[in-house]
């Protein structure tokens, strides 16, 4: 099974990270940048797992649930 | 006392909270290897800071999973002292064992320096020998240290008084300035509900000898002490 866990902060937690980057963006002359977000995207390639178990994982170790949202894409 | 302090790979503030522990009379302190699964006849156990696995994934996420945290899951849940500094704090997040979580901080700085640090609640485990209001310098030295967690919880947390360190300046105001990652509420440190597992950002073992600086750490291991004396007298 191949799947890719995809991290995001939570809309409503500040992303100084991503606040940087866009300044960074401006600085190089891309105008009108209203958000950057940065996040994580994880690839997992498994024998034998079930989508439940990957759910199991990308809440419990891959996400911090209090500041973080996961999306889970099962792709073969 | 008994204490135990746990090693992951990683930990870089292992030895030094070994040594201002055992700097205390009567006490004994042991360095445990994550691998380990019980933490028989400890009164303490410390997480010390560091950069467990590397900070991988997000600070403390992998070591809360490692072997002996099940063993300082079952020692919380008993009452024992555990007391997390720095990646300590961000690894008893994780776990659970403490509310909210640790942020980047907020300027992307890494931050060492002094602080100074207000005492807001001397009623735990960890603060009883301080007094309220008192002002500490105690030094950070990280670059996830901003508090947050969701408003109801911290509202929880202050109206239960698990606030027991806040960033301020010389003079003990709790302001903005004063406030160098980013922390909600300019906490710098936070206990359980049941007061006997306390988290911080600040290193109070870097401040347990005049030769490093400063003694403003010794109050907190020196509470933590006399609970353990008081639980068995």
């Amino acid at each position: 099974m191949k799947a890719v866990v995809t991290v995001m902060p939570k809309p409503a937690i500040l992303d100084p990270a991503g606040v940087a980057t866009g300044r960074a963006m401006e600085h190089l002359g891309l105008k009108g940048v209203r958000s950057v977000r940065i996040g994580k995207s994880i690839e997992i390639e498994v024998d034998g797992a079930t989508e439940a178990q990957l759910h199991e994982i990308a809440h419990d170790l891959l996400s911090n649930p209090v500041v973080e949202d996961y999306k889970l894409q099962i792709l073969a | 006392m008994k204490a135990a302090v746990v090693q992951f790979p990683g930990s870089n503030c292992d030895t030094d909270c070994e040594a201002a522990l055992k700097s205390f009379p009567g006490v004994e302190a042991s360095i445990v290897w994550h691998k380990e699964t019980s933490l028989p006849g400890y009164d303490a156990i410390v997480l010390p800071g560091g950069f467990s696995y590397g900070d991988y994934l997000r600070c403390g996420s992998i070591a809360r999973f490692s072997p002996i945290m099940a063993a300082v899951r079952d020692a919380a849940d008993a009452g024992v002292l555990v007391i997390g500094i720095c990646n300590g704090f961000q690894i008893l997040c994780e776990a659970g064992l403490l509310p909210g979580t640790l942020l980047r901080n907020n300027g992307l700085l890494f931050r060492c320096e002094h602080t100074h640090l207000r005492v807001e609640n001397t009623e735990t485990p960890f603060t009883a020998v301080l007094h309220k209001g008192q002002v500490l310098d105690i030094p950070i030295a990280h670059g996830e240290g901003n508090y947050f967690a969701e408003p109801e919880t911290l509202c929880q947390i202050e109206e239960n008084g698990q606030v027991l360190l806040r960033y301020c300046d010389a003079s003990g105001n709790v302001a903005p300035e004063a406030n160098p990652n980013g922390s909600l509420g300019n906490i710098a440190g936070i206990c359980s509900h049941g007061r006997n597992v306390f988290g911080l950002m600040p290193h109070p073992e870097r401040v347990c000898d005049p030769l490093l600086g400063g003694t403003d750490g010794r109050g907190i291991f020196q509470s933590m002490i006399e609970a353990v004396q008081q639980a068995k007298a």
